[in-house]
């Protein structure tokens, strides 16, 4: 006989170790590769934009989780400070306060919390807010400052076309032509390219996506589906034509495409749940980029062709089922 | 910049028009004939969708009403009696004056009354915490506080106290709907007869344990000493199971079986305090034993 | 390469603090609690009433029906009572109460450690005998066993799986009852074997008992009939279709039997009692739990009579600590959670697991983050945030589309389940609900 008052639960009586805060700070640790090139190569206007957006996601979410929907603030989490980050490095590094601002409103206010917070959303939130700027304030959003060391200054950084916008801009010029003025692979590869804060270090994302796997935050499918369906779509085009079409290499180290495969198709709210979904899921982001990127009048595709395969995604879970054990043998 | 506006007009009324009569002609050719009463009684009823008249919807209760050739076993709690007078009227039938019912909940194992032996944790619903665990308690049908009754009412006519871990039922707003009943998973709920200024006698307890067993878990249970039943001048109590039961329609609210119960388990609500001493003494030493055995 | 089933899985800490721990005769408690129901099926129906005398071994309920089983005296004494008592999780249920006097055994029971290695008995009389001694899965299952051996018409078995995985972390009565009791649960097998038939069997054993492994490989030698096989480490393992799936890369079909594949499974402490029962005539009345937890101060295995008080045998481990939270009634991933300790061992509990406060409560539950790694853990293939979501909205027909009925309740969704949600509860509701839905129709 005892005097203790003792608890009782349904089983299971243990967890492992693993929270929602541990996975989003895992992405945190991910990027901070990403975030050190960012300010190393743009200096001053990199820490700014980082940390007004993050610290505005995470304050928009506690103010309207407290005095709008009136209930306890989740904003420890993570998932504020993950949608910050991510928010920061789609924007360009001379990006004004009051824009990032307002970036981190739409994203956090109209993308995440209007659907109710925290696995509600079906939009990836970062992106519903780089959209929003990127329609609202085309200018700003399109001035890509030219990486110069820790010295840039912020707002008056010297600013110069991305790769992908000199592609575009090509008009009745070949392709090798613009390849001539535009940074080699090497430079591509280890960041030496206008950009937004997290498209251009394609090393430091790789180091991230190997940071993800190994500490078993993502699965290896959906980056795996979209590299593999940009480099095939696009290699097919450029051995159609190499004159009018920029080879697979080129496609996959510029623009968001490493970001976006790595970080934000693989935000779970938004991502299917099933490996054959996922497959899809990235195939279909890898088209699209390519179509909007190639056919297209905007010169970089990723954000929109997640957003709009992220529309999709509630389909896919819905028909694509996991193989059920003892499902092909019918009991007869 | 005349002949811009006037063509702008002229094509855009045009097909306005013709979308107009296409959609007229869809209306006509689809149209599905419903008899007009329908509306009409469901214009009478009170529009709540409760589903307290065993329907799922006041339109569904409506095309029941006109299909039935007699309605006087259908009834609307919410609207009550009026409303079935007007739809007896629109339809031109007859309906039996039912009785105004009221949600009695029969359970006052409060955290003061029902000692807590152990601590649920779990998912907050009462249908699964009644399934696994028999409560936080030694009483395994009294009510477990969490709430299930609370979410499904449609008429904010029931709340959760959160001092005695028990419902109150707020006599005004309550319909009679049923919702209550159906969710409650020990049955604990009950649809009883209205009285003037709301007046209650009900035995507050639905504890079927043998005597020895029922005092041990909750001060206040009904040990079935059979006490009340031999009291009661009308014939209006039932002993089962270790369990009591007044029947609504035979109690004429005399208050005998509240004197004579041992563990206060009857509950008088609405009458005002007592004049006879030797009533009011007893129901102080009762209180005062009740306190001494929570210190 | 080991073995191990396909399809989900996860890895709880094994904290086998007790798998060194020779197995202690418990000593006889002072009165016995033995409910009616300890098995799938029907309930028993009692033989006796107040103030019988009994001995250990009688009869005290008959079975009723083909799944049933009988119940049988723990000790021997007068029967106290025969009465709803309140069990492990407040609910009353039907109990025979026996005050112990002495330890006398009923005539004919064999109770001495001889080993009895030759087989007489015939399939037919081992069937009765496994009927007659009440003998069900002893894993935590407790399907009476004779139903297992009886093979009905027009299906066919050709092995035989004996279940020595263990694969709940902290229970270790399997371990020791395979290293102290090799030879009896050997013979235990044999004869199942002859019962159902089959010329093959083969013992699963999770590569954490290696001692284990070898004990049995030394036995049996080159035994061409039975078989010790070593498998990869991963829970549920031992649920049934898993262990055949890791061991013959067969699939029991969803809604099916082992039957449907020719296997049939049983645990290794249902092998020793079939021993018992066959070559001791004697029933089962005692069988081994694991008593452990971090905080207790001589966690161990003990062999204690059905009906014992569980508080009993936490005195015997050394008495409950003070930071005692909670106190679960087999392993820490299916385990129920006892209200009281007045409960008594059944002859599914194997084992008893006392946790501090510190592992004894909940964490806060956030919403589902659509992570998807309930869907990869789960060993059935299910998609249990779907189940939940389900559940709570009450759309059972969509439930029963969505194959709740094949979950197992393992709980390794709720496990793995970085949100903390409540996984298991929910699709334990969808599955009570649709299977009364499909009780429903059947009527119709």
């Amino acid at each position: 006989m005892s005097n203790n008052v003792l608890t009782v639960s349904p089983s299971p009586h243990v967890y492992q170790s693993t929270t929602v805060r541990k996975l989003m700070y895992g992405v945190v640790i991910a990027l901070l590769p990403t975030l050190a090139w960012s300010v190393v190569s743009f200096g001053i206007g990199a820490i700014i934009v980082t940390l007004v957006s993050v610290i505005s996601c995470i304050l928009f979410e506690y103010l309207i989780e407290r005095f709008l929907l009136k209930r306890t603030p989740s904003i420890t989490d993570g998932s504020a400070m993950v949608t910050g980050l991510l928010l920061a490095f789609n924007v360009p590094a001379n990006l004004p306060v009051g824009i990032i601002i307002i970036g981190a409103l739409v994203s956090i206010g109209i993308g995440k919390m209007s659907f109710g917070g925290l696995g509600r959303n079906p939009f990836n939130p970062a992106l519903v807010g780089r959209v929003f700027l990127l329609i609202s304030f085309p200018a700003q959003m399109t001035r890509w400052p030219i990486p110069k060391g820790f010295n840039t200054s912020y707002v008056n950084a010297q600013t110069g076309a991305t790769p992908l916008g000199m592609l575009q801009e090509k008009g009745e010029a070949t392709v090798s032509k613009v390849m001539e003025s535009a940074p080699s692979y090497g430079d591509l590869f280890y960041g030496q390219m206008g950009g937004s804060l997290g498209e251009m270090a394609a090393f430091a994302l790789i180091i991230g996506l190997i940071i993800l796997l190994y500490m078993r935050v993502i699965s290896w499918h959906i980056p795996a589906s979209i590299i593999l369906s940009t480099g095939v779509f696009t290699g097919i085009l450029w051995l159609v034509d190499p004159t009018q079409y920029a080879d697979p290499l080129f496609h996959l180290l510029t623009g968001g495409l490493l970001l976006g495969a790595i970080f934000m198709a693989t935000d779970y709210v938004t991502s299917p749940m099933v490996p054959k979904a996922m497959w899809i899921y990235g195939i279909g982001i890898g088209v699209l980029t390519v179509i909007i990127r190639v056919f297209g009048s905007y010169p970089e595709g990723v954000s929109f062709a997640i957003l709009i395969m992220n529309a999709f995604v509630p389909l896919l879970n819905r028909y694509i089922k996991p193989k059920r054990f003892g499902e092909e043998v019918q009991h007869g | 910049m005349t002949t811009t506006v006037l063509y702008t007009i002229l094509s855009l009324s045009g097909l306005g028009a013709v979308a107009a009569m296409i959609l007229y002609a869809a209306a006509q050719k689809f149209k599905v004939y419903e008899d007009p009463r329908i509306d009409q009684v469901e214009e009478a009823l009170p529009g709540a969708n409760c589903g307290g008249c065993g329907y799922p919807g006041c339109r569904q209760f409506a095309e029941a009403l006109v299909k039935a050739d007699d309605i006087s076993d259908y009834y609307c709690p919410v609207g009550g009696n009026d409303t079935m007078k007007e739809v007896a009227q629109i339809l031109g039938r007859e309906v039996a004056e039912q009785e105004p019912k009221v949600a009695v909940v029969r359970c006052n194992g409060s955290f003061q009354n029902r000692k807590r032996t152990s601590i649920y944790e779990g998912p907050s619903s009462c249908a699964i915490e009644a399934s696994l665990f028999g409560g936080e308690t030694d009483c395994q049908y009294g009510c477990l506080g969490k709430g299930d009754c609370v979410e499904v009412c449609d008429f904010e006519a029931i709340f959760m106290n959160e001092e005695t871990g028990l419902p109150y039922v707020i006599d005004d707003n309550c319909t009679a709907c049923g919702a209550c009943v159906d969710a409650c998973p020990n049955n604990i709920i009950e649809l009883r007869k209205r009285y003037k200024k709301d007046r209650k006698i009900y035995v507050s307890c639905v504890n079927e344990d043998k005597p020895a067993a029922a005092k041990k878990a909750c001060q206040v249970a009904c040990i079935g000493c059979n006490k009340c039943v031999k009291v009661c001048p009308f014939d209006a109590i039932t002993l089962e199971n270790n369990l009591a039961y007044i029947i609504p329609d035979k109690c004429k609210l005399c208050r005998k079986c509240v004197d004579v119960c041992p563990t206060n388990a009857i509950a008088e609500i609405g009458f005002p305090p007592r004049r006879n001493k030797r009533r009011n003494a007893k129901k102080e030493s009762a209180d005062q034993e009740q306190s001494k055995n929570q210190s | 390469m080991l073995k191990t089933f396909t399809k989900g899985g996860v890895h709880p800490a094994e904290n086998k603090i007790t798998q060194d721990k020779a197995i202690e005769k418990a000593g006889l408690p002072k009165k016995v609690i033995i409910p009616i129901a300890q098995h799938i099926g029907a309930p028993s129906s009692p033989v006796v009433k107040k103030k019988d005398q009994v001995k250990a071994g009688d009869v005290i309920a008959r079975s009723q029906g083909f799944v049933s089983s009988n119940i049988h005296a723990s000790v021997s004494g007068t029967v106290a009572k025969v009465d709803h008592v309140v069990d492990a999780s407040g609910f009353k249920q039907p109990c025979v109460v026996i005050n112990a006097e002495d330890d006398q055994w009923a005539d004919g029971i064999d109770t001495s450690d001889a080993l009895v290695k030759d087989i007489d008995a015939s399939a037919e009389e081992i069937r009765q005998k496994v009927l007659e001694a009440g003998i069900v899965g002893m894993g935590g299952a407790t399907f009476p066993s004779h139903v297992k051996l009886s093979i009905p018409e027009g299906k066919h078995v050709d092995t035989l799986v004996i279940n020595g995985v263990e694969c709940e972390p902290y229970l270790t009565s399997d371990h020791r009852v395979m290293l102290e009791r090799a030879e009896e649960m050997l013979v235990g097998i044999r004869l199942l074997m002859k019962a159902l038939g089959v010329e093959k069997a083969l013992i699963g054993i999770e590569n954490n008992k290696p001692d284990a492994i070898a004990h049995l490989n030394e036995w049996l030698g080159d035994d061409p009939q039975i078989e010790v096989y070593g498998l990869k480490v991963k829970y549920p393992q031992g649920g049934e279709k898993q262990l055949i799936n890791a061991l013959l890369d067969r699939e029991v079909p969803s809604g099916g039997l082992p039957l449907d594949v020719g296997v049939v499974v049983h645990n290794v402490g249902t092998a020793l009692a079939v021993y018992e029962a066959v070559q001791k005539n004697k029933p089962l009345v005692e069988r081994v739990v694991t008593v452990t937890g971090p905080s207790l101060t001589h966690p161990t295995n003990l062999l204690v009579r059905v009906g014992t008080p569980v508080g009993e045998l936490i005195e015997a481990a050394g008495g409950l600590p003070e930071d005692t939270g909670k106190v679960v009634s087999g392993g820490p991933m299916m385990g129920k959670a006892l209200k009281t300790l007045d409960a008594p061992v059944v002859k599914g509990t194997s084992g008893i697991l006392v946790l501090p406060q510190k592992w004894a409560h909940r964490e806060k539950e956030l919403h589902c983050v659509r992570c998807a790694q309930c869907v990869d853990a789960c060993p059935m293939g299910l998609e249990p945030y779907l189940l939940k979501q389900l559940a709570e909205r009450e759309r059972f027909e969509d439930l029963e589309k969505n194959s709740v009925l094949d979950c197992i309740e393992c709980g390794s969704c709720s496990f793995t389940c970085p949100a903390r949600l409540p996984l298991v509860e929910y699709i334990r509701y969808g599955k009570t609900n649709v299977n009364q839905i499909i009780r429903n129709r059947k009527q119709q």
